[in-house]
């Protein structure tokens, strides 16, 4: 396991002065320099080091953005316009905030199908992965609001939409929706009031993400990484120290997907967003086609697939609620799907669900294409309920390997090691 | 094991007493924090506008500004008329009029969603029932949906020439807000 014996011995005075006041060089040597990671981890666990990296840029591009964006109906969007024509480096600060919260959640999905696929939510890294749903909530709502202050006509209709679909609570009591999305708004519709309030939520948000992010951390800590084969870390040659070999591992990473990330930066800045936001924005003309950026694609299929507004919102919620009882939906003893040879077509009928689905949310809502929303929304939704606790009680899975060196060196590589005898 | 069963004495009472004054405090403290985020006095001391509809002809429609919503005032046709009379108001998706001029029981009846002696006239807030998009039919170019009243393109639904919702996944009738002929050409919204 990881909880590991402390092997950080303070040499300089100041170091024995520190390690009895604040033993925070001693944290840093325990959690980010002898931590044991397991030996085999592919470059999928370098995901979580990109995403503490997006995390920090989105934060100190977005710091900086804030002390040229005026938050009113008036100015946003000249405001805007400035800084992309004027502010010094304006044109490489805000898309490198407005790529990079795309880029953002592209690699949260890598993450969180990495997370599905290994079996990564399984006991007992279950709260690890529920505090990983709350931070994907969190980033959805900070990219919402963070979309609304450009203030075109994308960004006005987006924050109509969505802050109407509580407005479905009308349905359950009439009268509690109209009083909560009015509270949101501030208003009798969206007005500069909303863009004010949204400003400032988008700033506090990110530092809300920060602290789940260091409880995400802390739990990871705890129970320590998965790995491609799912089996617990039991001998010390299972493992190797997290520096060098991870640290040098994400920066492998980190340097990837760079190249993609600004790559669009320097020359698509525009590519993810909508010509119609550089429209400002106008309350009385909804533009013919709305859509939500890329990454809200799926969600929004499924929320036009559903012919009743109120039943339609509750699939958008669920949709992410699901994802809370994922370690308890799945019944399986084996952790990764490595080894799990019919849930493996599953694993990947889900990811082509989503793909699916984002293709679907971004047309028309009507003919063929809702009838396909519908398909895959069932299939989204039979694929938690369904296939993952019942895939568990009748597939017949591969044998595990009984330690991550026998996975890594073969049988003969763990002669020498204590063999523990047991399967994970 | 023997359970000692002690009496609540004056301690026990002062630690729940106070207890309950701090849950019930902190409570209440929240309020203004929550309440900040409501309607303004300044947006709720909401003024009525008042529109002069002689320059709209017959099939011609008009969009204004009433508490910063779009206000649909269209001079309906003959036909438009009896297409919304002869429709049934148990066939409707809602049959509740919509009208804050009436008793909120009111069927959906096409004079219930106008005024009597003014049937040619259609009042209502334009904004879709769904998520809040502004349903298309007030320009003549506008595609009218399949009941040739409105239609809203952001998730498809219908709206009939009475404004009620035919077909889409709209949950209610486009809402009628209070007016008032003042003359038989001026209105009064609001």
């Amino acid at each position: 396991m990881a909880a590991h014996e402390s092997t950080c011995v303070p040499k300089s005075r100041f170091g024995k002065w520190m390690d009895v006041r604040l033993p925070i060089g001693r944290l840093v040597h325990d959690q980010l320099v002898d931590f044991p990671t397991p030996r085999n981890l592919n470059y999928l666990w370098t995901f979580g080091s990109i995403l503490s990296f997006f995390l920090m840029l989105q934060i100190l591009t977005g710091i900086v953005l804030a002390m040229h964006y005026q938050p009113s109906a008036a100015d946003a969007f000249d405001s805007v316009v400035r800084i992309d024509r004027d502010v010094n480096f304006g044109w490489l600060l805000r898309p490198l905030h407005a790529v990079g919260a795309s880029m953002f959640f592209l690699a949260v999905y890598i993450h969180i199908f990495r997370g599905l696929y290994y079996g990564s939510y399984k006991a007992p890294r279950e709260i690890l992965w529920i505090i990983g749903v709350l931070i994907f909530v969190a980033m959805m709502a900070a990219a919402f609001l963070g979309y609304s202050l450009p203030w075109g006509q994308m960004s006005f209709w987006a924050v109509t939409v969505i802050t109407n679909l509580f407005s479905s609570l009308d349905d359950v009591i009439p009268g509690l929706g109209t009083t909560v999305v009015q509270w949101l708004w501030g208003g009798y519709s969206v007005t500069g009031v909303t863009l004010n309030r949204f400003f400032s939520l988008h700033y506090l948000l990110p530092f809300v993400i920060v602290g789940l992010v260091g409880l995400h951390i802390w739990a990871l800590h705890v129970v320590g990484q998965n790995n491609p084969t799912g089996v617990d870390i039991k001998t010390k040659s299972d493992a190797v120290t997290f520096y060098p070999y991870a640290t040098s591992k994400d920066a492998v990473g980190i340097f990837g997907f760079m190249i993609l990330f600004l790559w669009f930066v320097f020359f698509l800045p525009d590519y993810l967003g909508h010509a119609d936001n550089y429209i400002p924005a106008d309350p009385l003309v909804t533009p013919p086609h709305i859509v939500p950026e890329w990454y809200f694609l799926p969600y929004y299929a499924i929320l036009r697939a559903i012919p009743s507004k109120l039943f339609g919102v509750i699939a958008i919620f669920s949709s992410l609620g699901v994802l809370l009882f994922v370690p308890w939906l799945d019944t399986s003893l084996v952790r990764s799907t490595k080894y799990r040879p019919f849930y493996k077509w599953f694993f990947w009928l889900l990811v082509l669900s989503c793909l699916a689905l984002g293709y679907l949310g971004s047309k028309p809502a009507d003919g063929a294409y809702v009838i396909w929303a519908r398909v895959f929304t069932a299939y989204y939704f039979a694929h938690f309920l369904i296939v993952l606790p019942l895939m568990g009680l009748i597939e017949r899975p591969k044998r595990v390997p009984g330690s991550i060196t026998e996975d890594v060196l073969g049988p003969e590589g763990t002669a020498g090691a204590a063999a523990t005898g047991k399967k994970g | 094991m023997a359970i000692d069963v002690v009496e609540p004495d004056r301690r026990d009472f002062l630690t729940l007493a106070a207890g309950t004054f701090v849950a019930v405090g902190g409570a209440i403290s929240l309020w203004p924090f929550i309440d900040q985020m409501n309607i303004d006095a300044g947006a709720q001391s909401l003024a009525s506008i008042e529109i002069d509809i002689a320059p709209v002809v017959v099939g011609q429609a008009i969009t204004v500004m009433w508490r910063n919503k779009p206000v649909f005032i269209r001079h309906r046709t003959k036909e438009e008329i009896e297409k919304a009379l002869a429709v049934d108001v148990k066939d409707l998706p809602d049959d509740i009029a919509r009208n804050e001029g009436l008793p909120a029981s009111a069927l959906a009846t096409d004079g219930n969603r106008t005024k009597p002696g003014h049937e040619n006239w259609l009042i209502m807030v334009g904004i879709c029932t769904h998520l809040g998009c502004i349903p298309k039919g007030q320009t003549l170019s506008d595609k009218r949906g399949d009941f040739d009243g409105w239609f809203c393109p952001c998730h498809g639904s219908h709206y009939d020439t009475a404004g009620r919702i035919r077909k889409g996944p709209a949950p209610r009738n486009l809402e009628v807000p209070i007016y008032e002929f003042i003359t038989k050409t001026k209105i009064k919204i609001g």
